[in-house]
Order: structure tokens, then sequence, then C-alpha cells
């Protein structure tokens, strides 16, 4: 099973974790320090996997981001791959050609569309479509949260309390 | 009134999460305080009475938690408050932030029971799967058995992806609640035969992490998994159902046949890489014994190998590897590809070969593939350089080095090891020098000398890394010193300048071996002065150079025909007596030194003045190390010392007398310090310390941290410390010894002409006499890489070696037969066996025994409802903590239409093909009953089921025969 997903920029700047096996804060934060190191200094044309703690991470670069999956020794690399693979192209589809800086200020959608990806560290949904109609239909729950809260009667109900 | 419009300022001039990444990345101060500041506001906000605020606030830490690693335990009872909030938009925020911040001991989660089986049975199905994802990373063994029934319900969800979802939480929750599988595992088991190909995805998948930690009891679902892995198209299934059958086939042989050939046939056909190499190793880890299979296997490999993908051929590798110790014929096909693969430019790939190269050495090729691999070693990077040396020394020294039967050659080769510029495994080697000289007596000439050539050699001392095999060298040096050929040599080289680099605990060691050689010289000289002319050579050595005499004898004539045979040896050639009379002038020549043309004998014949100036100048050296700081230093330098000066006395007031008068006190006491280290040392096991019974009155301690009070802060002597304090000894010292050396080479009787070759080639690296400089550190590389100009040729002369040696199975004529290697009877270092994992009999496995176990038949009760774990259900509802929660109903989320399908016609779809799942459903029963024809007729029709009378082949008894 999948034990974390990383995304981490070329510099080295964590943009999502999600952990799916039980590590502390202090772990997390060791375990982040050790891999950005291990795979932003591996050069281009590698393969794409490294052994690390008797484990395998799975890392592919997208323009200035390094995905990684870290899961067991006997779980399909080629098939991690295509996770990661999958879930660029799920993001891609959702942002429209996806760039490091939507990932940056859409933090948590990027969260959301990963937790209809993978659950329990398991992939959860192949197919792109239904994952973008489930992410589209939780926003428009939220959007019409939003209206209702926002409208003025709200406020004043609110404030007359 | 106060209080809600500050709750509104609050909300109205909130920094968002947008505002706070934006912020960040536009702040120019530090990052932490620009931090520390946003969770005090965080702190402020999340405080707040409304909604928003908070939430907002909670989402901010979450991010900051996520990306920057900051603590967020202490907001727990505010994710619950949030976590409560009827809204989507706040729920989503307050469960994101529980699954990245709960842990199995946050306090709060027993508050959040109730909320979550709200959630899980809300008619909003996206507030289910928001408890559900929660569920699948917080799920504790409480919160498992409170919600068990809640998730069954879900099991069977009209909606997919709940169903999904509740598929996979399942996972979690047998993990940490074993007897939810009563409960669950049937439907679960159910889901395998869904129409549709998310449903099974999911259901394999938990089957997958299942048997990962113990197969046996998904052996009665084999039939359930060869359906789906001959009908099913979706290869993310196929690749979780042949990870299954992995499992499944060791432990029931008749499997095999079952899947072989749907798996070959993926094999040929699959476009998908993923999909080929699972089946890859499916086959050569679980099916070895269908040979065609394997065949086929090794043949996609083959392709991995030269593939140009790099992932490719690391899989490649990796197969290799995995299949090595069953087919090691596999490997030797491709061993051209290995071979190459040790020069590609992934580190990776690199040390997948070294590792196959290392399953391919046999006694019969350790020679050429270690010859080969240092030569890699040389022209690696440091990194890879050392990675081949470890694995050199594990393999050859493995199980008291059983693939070695040339110790000469490994001991030369250690030797070698060492002066590789990059070397770092400076304690395996230091070890198995040592390790060696005690357990295997015929090496220990050879060891002799490769000790001298590191020891003899100034420009090493300057290594840290070789510093621990020096101290093995001086320590084996000083042991066997009957077998070095000249002590006096050896005794210049012990004390040379540039030992003041070495750390305290080496130089001790140092020290002690300039005792030992010390003694056995003067002993030496006593006997050759006592005895007579003709006959003082058998004595010279003492008795136990007899053993090398004879050794001499005795394999002389088979040393001679190996070097006319050729042998690639070498560093041989300097010691080969090609005589088997000791007395003729045997000249060891070594082609390199012609200054050192020298013979046993004359080695060993020491005149009065080379002693009497030998002893000079260990007094000098000596007396300036009395003052150093380090303890074992100091003390073992004072004995030396003392030692010298008595002996001196005495030998030089005998000086003019007739030799006929004898050194009767020397005598006795060089006697008595020649006995002391006369007994040899071997091999300790590591229960020697058991057998010793404890002396009567002896109380032994069985706790001993109360040492650590007494003796905490002495530093243990490590050889990893430096000797940093004190330079104006070690300088003084230095100076006075150079200069005595200095004067030893204008001398005419100067006995070590190779140290002085060194000085001269080197003399960069010796301290001016005159001036107490540092001593510099850096030293010319022993091996050249350049020089080894044909390296390029490497690759294919070792490819010819490994060929000629392992299709020669075993060399026709051995040159030597193996030494004795001493092993105690105990086995100190038992033979490493195959790890091979147990299966963990836990209680999950058992519950899911039971489970299968009690349905006699599958089929009959997978139609009917589950009445039993409904009843259980009801118990548990009761049983479940009843928590006073305020957390109001949300009425709305009822009456609001299902978000889901905003889209008319997809929702009718969705309807449509509902429908269609429940008449497959309804038929399923049936269809099982006519789909009768065999897995053999045809092997895209269903399989038969476990009662099925054709097949009669049974010859394990203890396992039925599910797949037939």
């Amino acid at each position: 099973m999948i034990h974390f997903v990383l995304l981490i920029s070329r510099q080295g700047k964590v943009r999502l974790t999600k952990w799916y096996s039980p590590y502390s804060q202090k772990e997390r934060s060791k375990v982040i320090r050790e891999l950005s190191g291990l795979v932003i200094s591996r050069g281009p044309k590698l393969c794409n996997f490294v052994e690390w703690r008797g484990l395998k991470v799975v890392y592919k670069r997208y323009a200035s981001l390094y995905f990684c999956i870290c899961n067991d020794q006997e779980d399909n690399e080629l098939e991690t791959l295509s996770i990661i693979h999958h879930y660029v192209e799920t993001l891609d589809r959702y942002f429209g050609s996806v760039c490091e800086l939507d990932l940056i200020f859409n933090f948590h959608k990027a969260y959301f569309i990963l937790d209809e990806v993978l659950l329990a560290g398991m992939l959860q949904e192949t197919s792109k479509r239904t994952t973008l109609r489930l992410i589209a239909a939780q926003e428009e729950l939220v959007e019409a949260a939003k209206e209702e809260a926002s409208s003025l009667s709200n406020i004043i109900a609110q404030a007359t309390k | 009134m106060a209080g809600s419009s500050s709750s509104i300022m609050d909300n109205l001039f909130q920094r968002t999460l947008d505002d706070l990444i934006k912020s960040m990345r536009l702040q120019l101060l530090n990052e932490s305080t620009f931090i520390s500041k946003s969770i005090e506001d965080i702190r402020r906000e999340i405080k707040s009475t409304d909604p928003q605020t908070k939430s907002t606030a909670l989402q901010k830490l979450t991010y900051l938690s996520a990306i920057h690693g900051v603590d967020m335990s202490w907001a727990s009872f505010h994710v619950v408050e949030v976590m409560s909030s009827s809204l989507f938009s706040h729920k989503r925020i307050g469960y994101h932030a529980a699954s990245i911040s709960f842990h199995d001991s946050t306090p709060v989660l027993l508050l959040i029971t109730n909320q979550l089986r709200k959630d899980l049975s809300s008619t909003n199905h996206f507030h289910a799967s928001l408890a559900l994802h929660c569920l699948s990373t917080i799920a504790t063994l409480d919160l498992s058995r409170d919600l068990t029934p809640d998730l069954f319900n879900l099991l069977s969800s009209s909606r997919v992806f709940i169903r999904n979802k509740a598929i996979a939480v399942v996972l979690r929750v047998f993990d940490k609640y074993p007897d939810a599988v009563r409960v669950c595992f049937k439907r679960l088991v159910e889901n395998l035969e869904s129409s549709d190909p998310h449903v099974v995805t999911a259901v394999i998948g938990v089957f997958c992490e299942l048997s990962s930690k113990d197969p046996r009891p998904y052996l009665q679902l084999a039939p359930e998994f060869h359906r789906i892995l001959v009908n099913s198209k979706n290869n993310w299934i196929l690749i979780k159902v042949l990870k299954i059958f992995a499992r499944l086939a060791p432990l029931e042989p008749r499997l095999g046949k079952k899947i072989v050939e749907p798996i070959c046939e993926h094999i040929r056909r699959s476009g998908a890489k993923s999909l080929v190499f699972e089946c890859v190793r499916i086959v050569i880890t679980s099916l070895s014994d269908h040979e065609s299979a394997v065949k086929l296997a090794v043949s996609k490999i083959r392709e991995l190998l030269v593939d140009q993908d790099p992932n490719l051929r690391y899989l490649g590798l990796h197969a290799l590897s995995v299949a090595a110790p069953k087919h090691l014929w596999a490997v030797l096909e491709n061993k051209d590809a290995v071979i190459k693969s040790l020069d590609d430019e992934d580190s990776n790939i690199k040390i997948e070969s070294l590792r196959l190269l290392m399953a391919m050495v046999s006694e019969s090729n350790v020679v050429e593939i270690s010859r080969v691999l240092l030569n890699y070693a040389l022209k690696s990077d440091p990194e890879f350089c050392n990675e081949i040396l470890g694995s050199v020394l594990t393999t050859c020294g493995r199980n008291d080095y059983e693939i070695i039967v040339d110790f000469d050659w490994y001991v030369s080769l250690l030797g070698e090891m060492a002066t590789i510029p990059h070397c770092q495994k400076d304690e395996e080697i230091e070890n198995q020098l040592i390790d060696i000289g005690m357990r295997v007596k015929d090496a220990r000439l050879q060891l002799v000398r490769v000790a001298r050539d590191l020891l003899i050699d100034p420009a090493l001392l300057g290594n840290v890394y070789l510093h621990r095999i020096l101290c093995a060298a001086a320590w084996v040096a000083g042991e066997y010193v009957q077998l070095v050929r000249n002590p006096l040599e050896l005794i210049d080289a012990l004390v040379q300048p540039r030992t003041n680099l070495l750390p305290p605990s080496i130089r001790a060691v140092y020290i002690n071996s300039v005792l030992k050689v010390l003694s056995f010289c003067l002993d030496c000289y006593l006997d050759q002065d006592e005895g007579t002319a003709s006959s003082y050579c058998c004595n010279l050595a003492g008795e136990q150079s007899e053993m090398f005499l004879v050794k001499t004898h005795t394999e002389a004539p088979e040393l001679v025909a190996t070097t006319r045979e050729g042998s690639n040896y070498e560093q041989d050639e300097g010691f080969n007596p090609r005589n088997t009379t000791i007395e003729s002038s045997d000249d060891l020549s070594d082609e390199n030194d012609t200054d050192r043309v020298v013979t046993l004998l004359s080695m060993k014949n020491f005149t009065h003045e080379s002693v009497v100036s030998l002893l000079n100048r260990i007094e000098l050296i000596f007396s300036s190390l009395t003052a150093n700081q380090d303890v074992e230093v100091l003390e073992r330098a004072r004995n030396i010392f003392a030692f010298v000066q008595l002996v001196k006395a005495e030998i030089i007031d005998n000086s003019g007398q007739n030799v006929d008068k004898k050194y009767t006190q020397v005598s006795a006491v060089i006697k008595s310090i020649r006995d002391a280290f006369s007994m040899e040392l071997g091999p300790v096991s590591i229960s020697a310390q058991g057998r010793v019974a404890v002396p009567d009155g002896l109380v032994l301690n069985e706790n001993l941290d109360d040492l650590k009070a007494i003796c905490g802060d002495i530093e243990l002597p490590s050889s990893s410390s430096f000797y940093t304090g004190g330079p104006q000894f070690g300088t003084a010292s230095d100076a006075s010894s150079s200069n005595l050396l200095k004067n030893d080479e204008s001398g005419p009787s100067n006995e070590s002409t190779s140290l002085l070759e060194h000085r001269k080639r080197h003399g960069l690296y010796y301290l001016a006499s005159d001036k107490s400089e540092t001593v510099p550190n850096d030293y010319p590389p022993a091996n050249d890489p350049k020089a080894n100009s044909n390296i390029n040729d490497e690759a294919d002369a070792l490819a010819k070696l490994t060929e000629q040696s392992l299709l020669l199975k075993k060399r026709t004529n051995q040159m030597k037969p193996r030494p004795v290697v001493v092993k105690l009877d105990d086995g100190d270092a038992a033979p490493i066996p195959d790890k091979r994992p147990e299966p963990i009999n836990d209680s999950l496995s058992g519950a899911i025994k039971d489970v299968l176990g009690s349905e006699a038949n599958l089929s009959v009760s997978r139609s009917n409802p589950l009445d039993k774990s409904s009843t259980k259900r009801k118990g548990k509802k009761k049983l479940g903590t009843d928590l006073p929660s305020e957390m109001k109903e949300n009425l709305g989320d009822a009456e609001k239409p299902d978000p889901e399908n905003p889209n008319p016609s997809s929702k009718s779809k969705e309807r449509r093909r509902r429908g269609k799942e429940k008449i497959v459903e309804g038929e399923e029963p049936e269809q099982r009953g006519k789909k009768k024809s065999s897995h053999r007729h045809g092997r895209h029709k269903t399989h038969q089921r476990a009662n099925s009378p054709l097949n009669v082949v049974s010859q394990a008894p203890v396992i039925p025969d599910f797949l037939l």
C-alpha cells in the first residue's frame, strides 16, 4: 500500500503531503528532508525508483514539481508511476494545464482531488471523469452554502442575534 | 451584542487561506517568524463563535501543518467543533484537519464517534464520504467497533463512490478491530461479484493488502480471484489479482496449473508494461515449477534489460535478482547485460547489477569477479566504490570465508582494497585481517607481508579511513613477528614520524607491536650469540618459526609450479622461496625495488652494532612519548622505554667482551617477554563468557545502569577520536625522530631500505628535520585510476571470465588445497540462513478463517440477507457510548436534492445502471449453476464451483480443491 504522497518543488519546498501510515510530526519533517535530498539530487534520465528504508519511493518530475509516492517493496513500481500520472492528469484537467502556482494557491483543492483518487493508501478512482464530477459536485455544495451564509439577511440575522 | 459584532469584524478582516499563502510568498522576512505570527492570529480566531471565522482559521492551520510541519495538536478540540458544523464547506475543513492531525492517542477521538455515525448515515452522500475519508486514516479500535454496523450498511450503498470508499475503509477497520470481519466480510466478498469495475478494483485492492499479511485464509476465495483473472480487462485489477495469486500459489501447489496459462497469455499479449512485469514477477517467484512460463518470463526480462527506459532496465535487474536464488541460469544467461549495467549512469541500476554479480559469485570465479570489481571500484565515485568493496567483503567473508580457497590471494586483495583512494570500509577490512590471522594459520605469512606493505608506506598514515586498517596491520605484524622478513625495517615503519597522525588508541597498538618485534629481535640476537654458526638459523626464529619452515619446505614446489604457470598474483613473487634449502642465498627479489635484494637469513642476522643502534633509536623516540597525554600511549611508551634502558645497559657492557659471555639477566627478561607473546590467540566464541562458571562469592549485578552514574563522564576510547592535544609533544618527538632518521640515512648499515625509498619518493610528506611544520594530510592516491587505461575492456574481460569459470563449474586443477579455517564448535557466526518471513497468525486471519469456514457454501449464504450480523449491529448500537452531543441535526440536508448528479440525464443513467446491477445480482446464483464448463475446455468461460465432480486429482488432502 501507499505510505505517503509528497509533492516537492525543485527547490525542495513542500507543496503537498499526505500520510496514509502513521508518522508523527517529527518523523514527517525528517522523511521530507531525507527524501527531498534524495530525489532532487537525482539527475534526469535516471530511473524513477529509489529504495529507501526498506520501502520504495517512486517519483516523477513534472515541470518543476516532483511527485513522490512511497510504497512497499513488493508493490508494482510501474503501477505507482501510472497512479502519479493519473493524478497529474486529473489535476491538469481540473485546473486546465496545471502549474506549480495552481497547486500553491489551491493547496486544499489538490488535497481534495488526491483524496478522490487515493484512499487508505489504495487507488480509489481510476476514472478522471468521475473524480472531476465528484469534485465539481462538492464545490457546488460549498458555493451554495457560501451564498446562503453571505446573503444579506443572514448577516442581519447574525448581527441582531 | 458586543460579542457578535466583534465576530463580524473578525469575519470581515480575517485573512483567508489565500491571503496567508500570498503574503507568505511576499514575505521577505524570516519565514518562521511569519509563521509564528500567523499562528498567533489563528489561535485568536479559532476561538471565535462565528463558524466561518473558526473554520477559516482551522483551514489556515491545516495548511501550515501540512506544508510547514507546524504542530496543531493543541487545536484538536476546535477540529471537532468544525467537523460538527452542518455546512458542508466547514465540515470538509474539519474532517480534512482531523485526517491530517489526529492519531491513535488523540484524546478527542472519543468525542467524534457520534458525529461520524451521523455523517456516515447521512442522506447527503458527501457527508458520508467525508466521514469515510476521515475514518480511513484515524480509525481506532473503539471507533472501528462502534462504527462497524454503519460501515456494513455503506458496503451495499447504491452510490458506487460511497461503496468504494466504504470498501477501502474496511481495510483499516479490520486491522484495528478484527471482529468486524464477522460482520462485514461476506458483504465484502459479494462486492467481488459486482459488475462495476470500480467496485471490483476497490475490493481487490483490499484483498491484496489483507493477503500481504497472511494469505492463507483467502485460499478459499481463489475461484473468485481466478474468475477475475480470466475475465477482467482492467489492468489495475489484474495487477492486484496477480499479487494475490503470487501469495496464494506457494500455499496450494495445484493453483499454479490453473493460473499459469492466463498469465502467460498476458505476458504475450498485453501492451501494458506494468501488467507484464507483474506477470513476470509472479512467474519467477511463485510459479518456478512451470518451465515454459519461466522461460517466457526470462525472455521478457531480457527485453527489459536492454530497453532504453532506465525504469525498465532497473526492473529487469530487479526481477533477475528475485529470480537468482531459484534460477541462477537466468542470471548467467543475461550476464552481459548485467555487467554492462555496472557502467550505467544511474547509481540504483549499478547497485542492482552489483547485487546480481554477487549472487553469481562462487568458489571458482570469486578471484576473477573480485579483480574486475576492484577495477570498477577504482574508477567509480566514492559511494559506489564503497558499495562494491562492501559487497565483496561481505560475500567473501560469509560463513567464515566459505568461498575463499586461496587465502594468500584474498589477503593481498584486502591489502589492495585498503589502498583504493575512496575506501572507507576500514572497519570490515580491519576485522577480516585480524580474523583471518587468528583463524587461518596458513595465511599468516602472506598476511604479515601485506601488513608490512601497508605499514611501511608513510603516505597511508595521512588517510583517516586507513587508520583502523593500519591498526590491524600493526597488530598482525607484531603478533606473527616470527614470519616477518625484516624485523628492523618493521620497527622503523612502526615508529616513523607520521605515526603521530594516528589516534592514540591505534598508536598504542603500534607501540605494543614495537615491543613484540623488539623482544623478538633481541631474542634472536642473543640466541645467535649463543648458538654455533652452523645451526643458528634453526634457533633464530624460535620454536614458532618451525611451523613456517615446514611450510616452506612442503609448499615450495607447488609455489614454483604456480609461478611457472604464470600465476597472476604478482605479489606472491616477492616471497616465493624457490629453493627448498633455506641456507642458500635465496634472493627474494622484488622487481620494482632492486635495493631490496635481501635474503631471509641476512635479514635476521643481527650484528651487535645494529642492535645497539636500534636500542638507541627506540630509546630516543620513546623518551619523548613518555610525556604523551594519552594514558594508553604514555604507559606503553614508558614500559618500552624502561625495558630498553635495562637491556641496553647490559648489552653495551658486554660489547667488548668475549662472545661466549652470556647475557644472563637480560636473556631471562627477554625470554619471559617472548613467552608472554608466544601464546597463540584464537577466535573466541561469542558465547564463551557464558561457559565460564561464576566463582563462589562473586556477586554479579544484573543491572549495570548504575555504572553510568559512576563513569558517565569517562569517554570510551574510540578509534574515531583523534589526537589533538599537546602538539608540542608531537612535534618535538617528530623533530627528534626524523633527525634520527636522517642520521640513519647517512649511516652505511641501514636496514630499512624500502622506507628510505619511500622517503626519496615522497620526500614532500616527511617533516623537514629542522622545522616543526604541521604534517600535510594529503597524499598521493595509492592506486592511480588513470593507470588502468584498459578499464573499458574490463566488462568484456569479466564477461569472458565469468563465462569460463561458470561453465566449468569446478576448476580442474586446484592449485592449492584450501587451508584449514578454524571454526568454533558452536559456530560464533552461524551460517546465514535464508530469511523466510513467517506468516503472522493474527486475530484478523483467524476471524477471516472463521467466517469463511462457517460458510459451508458461499453461494447460498450470499443470497441470504445477513440477519446474524444485523442483530449484532443492534447489539452494537446499544453498546455504543452515547455521548451527550449538542451537535444539532441538520434537517435541511434531508430535503436537499441529491447534489451528486446535477445533470438530469446522467442521473437517469445512473439509475438505469443501478437497476441493471440489481438484475445481474439476482441472476447470478442461477448462472453459477449453469456455468459448469471447465477452464480447461474454454479459457474464457467461467470456472466451476468447489464441489464439481470433474476435479478428482487431489493428492494433497489437507486443502480441498477450490478451483474446480
